[in-house]
């Protein structure tokens, strides 16, 4: 039997070209920069499309300067066409769920932090873990290369639904070109969420530093190990199911094409394929990728808030119970997404029930996170709000779900904005919070430089409202029965709904331009910033026992050994107040 | 600097006493084969369910494979590929006990059977087109999407025991040269099982239940 294998690429020391150090980097913490930089990138863009929908929605008439530079076509005078509207709305929702809520929380984050986390020198394989990110970079070039071809991104919304997706330009702007340029992105981005999987998993189980028992492991690598099973099994059936679509687009083949379709005006050439085959690979990828982006933020929040509540987190255990719960129910529920996709209703009520069940182990999550907070002498810096704003989107959000999981509620509001805003909530805005929390809770360790507290606040609270004002109303918006994926409201019943439209888009665009702050905040503060100590919140895990930044193989050839699980805060009669993983201080518990 | 350097001088460097045990055990490069057969074997398992709900859901779903020579020629290829994970046994119990030019041989022998495999399963192909198949037409006037079911599914496959002999051919390679160790042979033992375990789904799935009677 050979001893396991562990890297010892840092044993010839750091490397010295530019291009080795900064951009073909074998180091996880460049990379996990990297991966930062390409959701700030993607977050960005996201952004702005979501600005550009919320003005025409509010005002459809209106000009936008400049977007008819950006497709002639699609936005003739800068008034977009409803085909663009919703070309927008796919590239809005690819960007920000692939390249955003998948890279920011875990890629990034746990690129950067899990080795250091189990007293690690690197990743298990750091050139797989280069290849991953140049991979995921590839895809989103490729992705972004459809707002430049001809007509335009396709309009088949993120979830791509066949047969809309899988014909060609008979169904509409955008799905020529711009559809194959899709599937391509997305087939080269399982790719480098598998090779990212397969890397976290075995870095977890087999670089774990002396006395790092799993139990002892902090929660968000816990997180980040649950989430990395998770994309290794839902990435493995997207793959197919993307390679399936190209070929049904490109081969002839009709996998997710009916017989006798006809569109255009034109009988489709294909026969004997099924729609709902498409949406039964999709979301059985699909719903595992919605905790793939909330799973880390929830480790991240378990992990910030103790620090600053000065209090151990509530059941450590249950926590990290609840988090393989969620990650096991998560392959069972994919049937809640196509409650009106007309699958037959039977299957409909076999899915509500584990999507009700789901319900349990996320509860006691957020009430072990509330119970955590309860009587204790919160330090309000700004990652703790965050941790506390991440709890409050993630109930408003969560309460929305138990209407939804219900087939007969969700009837009636699956098509509405009552679904927008519980995505929204539950899984953008808690998932962003915890890459907000993590931001701020980390930067000092990254760049060696304290961020500014005062900024933070502010961006925090502005933040904070201005996602109620954009999202809460999107609820009432629902249950009065507007419709979501329509670029403009015409009829009747909806005209009396525009003036809260309008509201939401300046919440909207208010709340983006906050957004500002921060930015400035991450780049003032990387060159201006005090300087950070190496352990300045008073953590115990096994990144505060090193410099800020690390040293390139990160303990400066220490050999960590822990004795201590990632929770002793608030300990009575320790020296501090708190005991370090590191420290061999023995707690006397009464 | 390569991963199998990389994993050479961790041998060497004694960081082990440092670490927590893996709980498996084994080298972390076996522990990711492991790893991304489990992946595979998923992706496998979205292939087949896609045949089966297609065929569940064409109600004149055809039959083709006629016992000569459709199923026989299967039969061989079935027999060829375990033949193939025998030999494959072989070299990995070998290459264990040092015996290195026993291995190679051994590995020689996988190459080969690996390569009847795809020889026979490309004359096959080769054999439908003549008859008319393609992806997108069934020249039997039954369901076209059979044949998009057909060869999408045998292709995957037909491409992982391509890129599998191709895999053992780089590993007796630098196995011969000492550039890989005997801890890469029984890793690409692991791909090679499981690509011989995965045809034993495709085979029953794909012929066997479309045999003409």
């Amino acid at each position: 039997m050979h001893e396991t294998s562990e890297p010892a690429v840092h044993q010839h020391g750091p490397p010295t070209s530019f291009i080795r150090k900064h951009i073909f980097s074998l180091d996880h913490k460049v990379i996990g920069k990297q991966y930062y930089g390409l959701a700030l990138l993607a977050v960005v863009i996201g952004m702005i499309l979501s600005w550009l929908m919320r003005i025409h929605l509010a005002w459809p008439a209106w000009p936008i300067p400049g977007l008819d530079k950006l497709s002639a076509v699609g936005a003739p005078g800068g008034v977009m066409t409803p085909e663009y509207y919703l070309s927008l709305m796919t590239m809005h929702g690819t960007i920000m769920v692939f390249f955003v809520l998948t890279n920011a929380p875990f890629a990034a984050f746990g690129n950067y932090f899990l080795p250091i986390q189990i007293g690690a020198e690197d990743m298990a394989f750091p050139r797989f873990n280069m290849m991953s990110f140049w991979t995921t970079f590839t895809a989103f070039v490729v992705m972004c290369a459809a707002f430049f071809v001809t007509d335009g991104p396709p309009i088949s919304g993120w979830t791509a639904y066949a047969p809309l997706s899988a014909v060609g330009k008979d169904a509409g702007p955008g799905l020529a070109m711009g559809q194959n340029l899709w599937a391509i992105s997305i087939a080269i981005f399982c790719i480098g969420s598998l090779l990212g999987a397969l890397n976290f998993i075995a870095t977890t189980l087999d670089l774990r530093t002396k006395g790092m028992s799993l139990s002892r492991m902090p929660y968000s690598t816990w997180a980040w190990f649950v989430t990395a099973v998770i994309s290794l099994l839902a990435f493995a059936v997207l793959l197919p199911a993307c390679i399936l679509l190209i070929l049904d687009r490109t081969a002839g083949t009709s996998f997710f094409i009916p017989s006798g379709l006809v569109l255009s005006d034109r009988l489709q050439p294909h026969a004997g394929g099924s729609v709902l085959l498409w949406q039964h690979l999709f979301w059985f990828f699909g719903h595992p990728e919605v905790y793939i982006a909330i799973l880390p933020s929830i480790g991240i929040v378990c992990h910030i808030l103790p620090v600053f509540a000065r209090k151990p987190l509530l059941g450590p255990r249950a926590t990290i119970g609840c988090m393989i719960a969620i990650g096991f129910l998560s392959y069972m529920v994919w049937g809640h997404h196509m409650f009106v996709s007309g699958m037959n209703p039977f299957s409909a009520n076999l899915f509500s029930v584990p999507t009700l069940i789901i319900t349990i182990p996320a509860t006691i999550l957020t009430l072990l996170l509330i119970g955590t907070v309860y009587g204790a002498k919160m330090r309000f810096t700004t990652p703790a709000l965050f941790c506390l704003g991440f709890i409050s989107v993630f109930i408003s959000g969560g309460i929305s779900g138990f209407f939804l999981a219900q087939p007969s509620l969700d009837t009636y509001l699956h098509a509405t904005y009552f679904v927008v805003a519980h995505f929204h909530f539950v899984m953008a805005v808690a998932s962003i919070f915890g890459v907000f929390a993590a931001t701020y809770f980390w930067f000092p360790k990254m760049y060696g430089r304290m961020m500014n507290e005062t900024l933070g606040k502010w961006h925090f609270w502005l933040t904070f409202i201005g996602v109620y004002c954009i999202f809460m109303p999107m609820h009432y918006l629902g249950m009065a029965g507007n419709v979501r994926r329509y670029s403009a409201f015409v009829d009747d019943y909806l005209i009396a709904l525009i003036p809260v439209h309008k509201f939401i888009t300046i919440a909207a665009l208010a709340t983006g331009a906050v957004q500002l702050i921060f930015l400035f905040n991450l780049i003032w503060s990387r060159f201006r910033g005090p300087v950070a100590p190496d352990n300045p919140w008073e953590g115990t895990s096994l990144e505060w026992s090193t410099t800020s930044p690390p040293p390139f193989d990160n303990f400066g050839g220490r050999h960590m050994v822990v004795y201590q699980g990632p929770n002793e805060y608030g300990v009575e009669g320790a020296a501090n107040d708190y005991v370090m993983q590191t420290s061999s201080e023995k707690i006397v518990t009464s | 600097m390569s991963e199998s350097e990389m994993a050479l001088s961790a041998g060497q460097s004694g960081h082990a006493a440092f670490m927590e045990p893996s709980p498996y055990g084994i080298q972390s490069k076996k522990l990711t084969m492991w790893l991304f057969i489990i992946s595979d074997a998923v992706t496998f398992g979205a292939m087949l369910m896609v045949f089966s709900y297609l065929r569940a859901g064409t109600p004149n779903w055809n039959a083709p494979f006629h016992f000569s020579p459709s199923i026989i020629n299967g039969m061989v290829m079935t027999f060829v590929l375990l033949t193939s994970s025998l030999t494959m046994l072989g070299a990995v119990e070998a290459a264990k006990a040092g015996r290195k030019a026993a291995s190679l041989k051994w590995l020689g022998g996988t190459v080969l059977l690996g390569t009847l495999f795809a020889v026979l399963h490309l004359r096959e192909w080769f054999h439908m087109f003549d008859e008319g198949w393609r992806l997108f037409q069934n020249p039997t006037g039954g369901p076209v999407i059979f044949g998009a079911a057909f060869f999408s599914i045998t292709g995957l496959h037909l491409m992982h025991v391509i890129s599998g002999i191709i895999a053992l051919i780089v590993i007796a390679i630098g196995y011969s040269t000492d550039w890989l160790d005997s801890n890469h042979v029984e890793t690409t033992g692991l791909y090679w099982h499981f690509v011989d375990l995965v045809w034993m789904f495709v085979f029953p799935l794909v012929y066997l239940m479309n045999a003409a009677r």
